[in-house]
């Protein structure tokens, strides 16, 4: 035990000059075309998906505003269809999951884990560019004759076939998932790569941060079901265009194949896009709460659980098709809310008894909670076959997912609160970030509240417009209430970023943080490491900063060190 | 590299019970054979650990009580700035295009996947500004 106070190695050698990295190699837009650091391209790519999250968001609220009046016309039928297509596309596969495992996993799993760079840097550049080209080809779309893609997010064969969707757009909309769907693959290769064989000596698996975890079991989810989309798209182009009928009728196919392939994606990527927002949150809530997580490995293994049934849940899209296994998908599905329920168990048992600092990060955090709680336990409805004949296709589910996807917005900007200081190194505006997160919260809530009603009162999802009644007509208001709460609070971010710009260096470790990337400087320096400290639990920077706190060594009892089961003395935190 | 090993069967070994429980219930067969190749994304990669985790001494990064000097020496090669993932990155772009204005497209596409293959090779393993 006594070598966790033996001082850090300096890892760079003496006779290097720190910071030499600046000094040659290109600069301006030719750095950023050339870079394989992982740090630049990672804020490529969180640039990039935070723009789509705009792009996703206008689409949204004139999907709203067009819903705010039984027969509004503020954009017409067909607008519309390529409207809420756009934005679903946009904010599933351009936002959510770059923003996760493109961006903020790109920057911090490496330092996290003490490596100096991701294990394939050249790969990393190319996931990023066929990123980037993905986005562009599918909102090109919208600059084509026949408009953007119009069939929905999830492209339902046979609606999706050229003779009912015929033009340019849709076939953007194939080509830019074709693109973005390898970077995908290829960044799933990467970071399962650099977690198995680029840690720190006594990184071992189970020290690894739960972010880490999270983003090892998301790499291996990627390359589960990734590939899987991408055979689809290639027979749906085929069809399309070769002649195949691999999906429609006519010619001897089956459409619902379209949807278990789409599925057997679509499912995994449920979990490919929450699961890195939950291991934000892990990061985030100990931190600020002064506690180690609680109960390390049960959230190692309820990670695992989650991935291992999230393949098996995926005909839990295709209930109402009758031709699914009922029982198999519904006890699999509800099997899920177990693991997620001991996610949620942990967080609170973590804030339990803790000191907390209800920090920016700590708040975009704790409503990550709230929301992704209430938007899973309205899928525990929706799994169940009865319930789901009764609210498929109904703005319940709108609702449903739009709680889960808005938990991830949170739990996102509490990421970006939390490393933003690590990356740019610089403080984001406090007060701004509060007046963010209640506009975000609560008008999250506004948003989706209406929704649940709207749907069991019947409202089929994907119409422009609905029958004059004052019920739904007032429950619609309320709706796009929400959303421009969330428009708002968006711009609020876009100006504390702009108004924070290098005002406030953030230092090393401004949190007090208890994981490796806070051990280096802000930002960390061109292969992330001048020094390195001891590992020795799954808190290296937090033992060296407060070594009479430090975390439990191999078979120590927790009794030995009552610091750490937070008593909530004042004494006892730095 | 045990850990690894035994995360990757345990994932294999339950997609393959899933897969047996699956496809002999429902006779559907699409999801089974999906659900049969996950079963192999666990075991072959989990086998190629297991293989090795017996043959090769403790890593570093494997041993909990590792001082950072065992780490000492080369990490792995890191490539410095390279401009062909860039190029490669639009020769797909470009490809991708051809699938929806047209055939032509393949000509600058194809050119520029070529010229970043013979690039990135002759550039080799550390290109660039290190």
């Amino acid at each position: 035990m006594t070598d966790v106070l033996q001082p850090p190695i300096t890892i760079a050698g003496d006779d290097q000059p720190q910071g030499h990295d600046e000094h040659h190699g290109p600069t301006g837009i030719l750095k950023w075309m050339t870079t394989t650091d992982h740090k630049i391209i990672g804020l490529s790519y969180t640039v990039t998906s935070v723009l789509m999250l705009v792009i996703g968001g206008l689409f949204a609220e004139i999907i709203r505003f067009q819903l705010t009046a039984p027969n509004n016309s503020l954009v017409s039928l067909a607008q519309y269809n390529e409207l809420f297509t756009m934005h679903g596309s946009v904010m599933i596969y351009l936002f959510a999951g770059p923003f996760a495992f493109g961006g903020l996993a790109n920057i911090i799993v490496p330092i996290q884990i003490g490596a100096p760079d991701m294990a394939f840097p050249r790969l990393n550049a190319l996931s990023y560019w066929l990123y980037l080209t993905g986005a562009i080809t599918m909102l090109a779309g919208f600059f084509t004759a026949g408009g953007a893609a119009n069939f929905g997010w999830v492209a339902y064969a046979p609606l999706s076939n050229s003779i009912n969707t015929p033009g340019t757009g849709a076939d953007l909309w194939i080509g830019g998932l074709l693109l973005t769907g390898f970077s995908a693959i290829f960044t799933g290769v990467n970071l399962t790569a650099t977690i198995f064989y680029l840690r720190a000596p006594g990184m071992t698996m189970f020290r690894m941060p739960i972010f880490t975890w999270n983003m090892l079991v998301t790499g291996i989810l990627i390359l589960l079901a990734f590939p899987v989309l991408t055979a689809g798209l290639v027979m749906l182009y085929c069809d399309r265009h070769f002649g195949t009928h691999i999906f429609s009728v006519s010619g001897g196919g089956v459409p619902v194949l379209w949807q278990h392939i789409f599925w057997f994606w679509g499912h995994p990527e449920v979990y490919i896009l929450a699961l890195p927002f939950f291991g934000m949150a892990t990061e985030i809530i100990p931190v600020f709460s002064r506690k180690p997580v609680f109960g390390y490995k049960g959230m190692v293994f309820a990670t695992l659980s989650i991935a291992a049934l999230s393949l098996g849940v995926w005909a839990h899209h295709m209930f109402t098709t009758g031709v699914v296994l009922l029982p198999f998908f519904s006890i699999m599905s509800l099997l899920i809310a177990v693991p997620t329920g001991i996610k949620i168990f942990n967080w609170i048992g973590t804030m339990w008894r803790g000191q907390i600092w209800f920090s920016t990060a700590m708040l975009m955090a704790i409503g990550f909670v709230v929301t992704f709680l209430i938007g899973g336990l309205t899928g525990i409805y929706l799994a169940s076959p009865p319930l789901d004949f009764f609210t498929h296709d109904t703005y319940f589910v709108v609702a449903h997912f739009h709680s889960v996807v808005m938990a991830l917005v949170l739990g996102g900007m509490g990421g970006l609160y939390y490393w933003g200081p690590k990356i740019t190194g610089y403080l984001l505006n406090e007060r701004l970030g509060k007046i963010q997160f209640w506009f975000l919260f609560l008008g999250t809530q506004v948003f989706t509240f209406p929704q649940y009603l709207l749907g069991l009162r019947g409202m089929p999802r994907r119409v422009p417009i609905y029958p004059h009644d004052p019920e739904w007509k007032m429950l619609n208001e309320w709706s796009t209430v929400g959303a421009v709460m969330i428009g708002i609070s968006t711009i609020v971010f876009v100006v504390n970023v702009g108004v924070s710009w290098k005002k406030h260096p953030a230092g090393d470790n401004p949190w007090d943080g208890h994981t490796l990337e806070w051990f280096t400087t802000s930002p960390p320096p061109h292969h992330n490491f001048y020094r390195l400290p001891q590992i020795r639990s799954e808190r290296p920077t937090w033992d060296y900063h407060h070594p009479e706190h430090r975390s439990l060594g191999h078979g120590t009892h927790a009794d030995e060190m009552h610091s750490l089961v937070g008593d909530g003395f004042e004494g006892h935190t730095s | 590299m045990k850990v690894e090993a035994k995360l990757l069967l345990g994932l294999g070994l339950f997609f393959g019970l899933m897969c047996a429980v699956y496809w002999n219930w429902s006779l559907e067969n699409a999801g089974g054979v999906m659900m049969f190749a996950g079963m192999l994304l666990g075991f072959l990669p989990g086998a190629y650990f297991y293989w090795w985790s017996r043959r090769m001494p403790v890593r570093p990064e494997d041993d909990p009580y590792a001082t950072q000097a065992q780490g000492a020496g080369v990490v792995g090669s890191f490539p410095g700035t390279s401009i062909w993932p860039f190029v490669l990155g639009m020769g797909a772009f470009f490809v991708v295009l051809a699938l929806v204005f047209g055939i032509w497209f393949l000509v600058p596409g194809l050119a520029l996947v070529t010229w970043a293959a013979l690039g990135g090779t002759a550039e080799g393993r550390r290109g660039g500004h290190v």
